[in-house]
């Protein structure tokens, strides 16, 4: 169970949330090759520990915002915007 | 036990007989805790069903023998253990169809091939429809079985509430059932025997099953894999097979690329044992909730996924908490079941639902992967697959499809929907 801070309306149930999987996913340019669209498309780093994800808090605010969170223990280390870049976040 | 000579007597009723006069103090040990070699022509990663099932079919159907099963914990202690132990073939495409439908035939032999009672029950599955929807998708579902030449029999509202008269049927039911399918074949299967059936069988072979033994790390010269760096040392490898469910991306990042894939934990829980209640496995597309009940008389319950990346395998209240409310609302006279355990595997999702049966981005490294929720089912097929993949570098006709190229090609075999699971 998780308690998820929104940015906007404070720390609130994991049950008002959507996970919208890896963030920080730059789209490559049109011309690219099937197998790098291909990547983009469906290759993910899926790593055990820290990762960079979107979250969307659906039955509040209705904002999107990124979370950097362990996979194994579900701790939240860092709440921030959606353009703002990757934080350092000590694993 | 180790160093324990291993009793290559066949089980049989004779042999319970015997040992009962001996107040069983005759049994040995199923399998041998071997050291493990320097060097092996395969190496498979993870000591499941699909790995083991593999080492097995690796050395009956092919002659390899020098082969190891690296588990990092103990045998059938990951998904295998975890599962709701559930077998069917009900799919909706041609490849798919045609590749479960060879496991369940697996399945049909496998109690009599390992010479171990996996305790297969085929008392059907059956699908429910909720609404008009419901009704309409069901016909494609049962008739796509049907083209592809597996039964299914669609059933109306009185052939369900025969086959399933403990749920709730009154006027007032919050997810009436207007009808359903059923495909009388499948049911379920002991899944610790399957694990311990195809060990025990592989083992007799001349496979080494190494537990307690993580992988660390891969050697690779020259873009080709050579062996692997273990919790029990460097381990040389000809070839080395992946089969670790929901740690694929874990073992892939250790050899440098990715895979098309997302871990999310699926969990269940089984209740207390009560006298039989359920004759069928039951699955509400709905709801996201499936029924049935074990041997032992357990209610056994499971229903969507933890719709977020996961590798802790506990699962959230949240998603038990939607569970059991489907639950409930399907069974009301079994509200007050107290619930004795509750668990979650961490399942390998790809976006098409299917699994990856082919060559790594490493050369001399093969995968099988991308389960998702239903990896159990395929264990008999995916180790046959995989072995005929890993003994001669091409895949077997019954998986050509299923390689990593179909997220380049954009060829996909969708089968979200036939998976059973809110994706």
């Amino acid at each position: 169970m998780m308690q998820i801070p929104c940015p906007w309306c404070g720390p609130r149930d994991e049950a008002e949330f959507v996970c919208g999987g890896q963030s920080h996913i730059a789209r490559p340019p049109l011309e690219s090759s099937d197998a790098e669209w291909g990547r983009y498309l469906f290759e993910r780093d899926n790593p055990k520990g820290l990762h960079y994800e979107r979250w969307l808090h659906r039955m509040g605010c209705q904002q999107w915002f990124n979370v950097a969170r362990d996979t194994v223990t579900h701790e939240i280390k860092a709440v921030y915007r959606m353009t703002d870049p990757k934080p350092e976040v000590a694993e | 036990m180790k160093g324990a000579a291993v009793s290559a007597d066949r089980y049989s009723l004779f042999a319970l007989l015997r040992q009962g006069l001996k107040g069983h103090t005759g049994w040995r040990p199923a399998w041998r805790e071997p050291e493990p070699r320097p060097h092996y022509d395969v190496v498979i990663i993870g000591g499941g069903g699909h790995g083991l099932a593999t080492a097995y079919y690796l050395a009956k159907e092919h002659g390899v023998t020098r082969v190891a099963v690296l588990e990092k914990g103990w045998l059938g202690g990951g998904n295998s253990g975890r599962n709701t132990q559930i077998v069917r073939s009900n799919y909706l495409y041609p490849e798919s169809a045609a590749f479960y439908e060879l496991s369940l035939k697996l399945y049909e032999g496998l109690s009599k091939d390992l010479n171990f009672n996996v305790m297969l029950s085929q008392q059907g599955i059956v699908t429910l429809a909720h609404s008009r929807h419901d009704l309409d998708a069901v016909a494609r579902w049962a008739n796509a079985m049907i083209v592809n030449g597996i039964d299914a029999e669609i059933l109306n509202r009185d052939q369900v509430r025969d086959l399933l008269p403990a749920m709730s049927w009154g006027p007032d039911a919050r997810y009436p059932v207007l009808g359903g399918f059923i495909q009388r074949r499948a049911g379920m299967a002991r899944h610790d025997a399957v694990a311990w059936g195809f060990a025990r069988a592989a083992d007799r072979s001349g496979v080494d099953i190494i537990q307690n033994c993580e992988v660390t790390g891969f050697r690779i010269e020259n873009g080709r894999v050579t062996g692997v760096d273990t919790s029990r040392g460097f381990i040389g490898a000809g070839k080395v097979g992946l089969a670790v469910a929901g740690h694929s991306g874990v073992l892939a990042g250790m050899a440098g690329f990715r895979l098309p894939i997302t871990s999310y934990a699926l969990q269940a829980m089984v209740s207390e044992p009560v006298k039989p209640v359920l004759d069928t496995v039951v699955l509400s597309p709905s709801t996201g909730v499936y029924v049935s009940q074990s041997p032992k008389g357990e209610v056994v319950v499971g229903g969507a996924l933890d719709l977020f990346p996961s590798y802790a395998q506990r699962g959230s209240f949240r998603t038990t908490e939607d569970v059991v409310a489907g639950f409930c609302e399907m069974f009301p006279g079994l509200r007050r079941l107290r619930m004795m355990r509750q668990w979650a595997g961490i399942t390998d999702v790809v976006h098409d639902s299917s699994p990856i049966i082919g060559p790594a981005p490493v050369a001399g490294m093969y995968l099988n992967c991308g389960w998702g929720t239903g990896g159990f089912k395929a264990i008999p097929a995916g180790g046959f697959t995989f072995a005929h993949l890993l003994a001669t570098g091409r895949p077997h006709p019954l998986t050509e499809a299923f390689g990593l190229d179909r997220f380049t090609t954009g060829r996909m075999i969708d089968e979200a929907a036939a998976a059973g699971i809110a994706h």
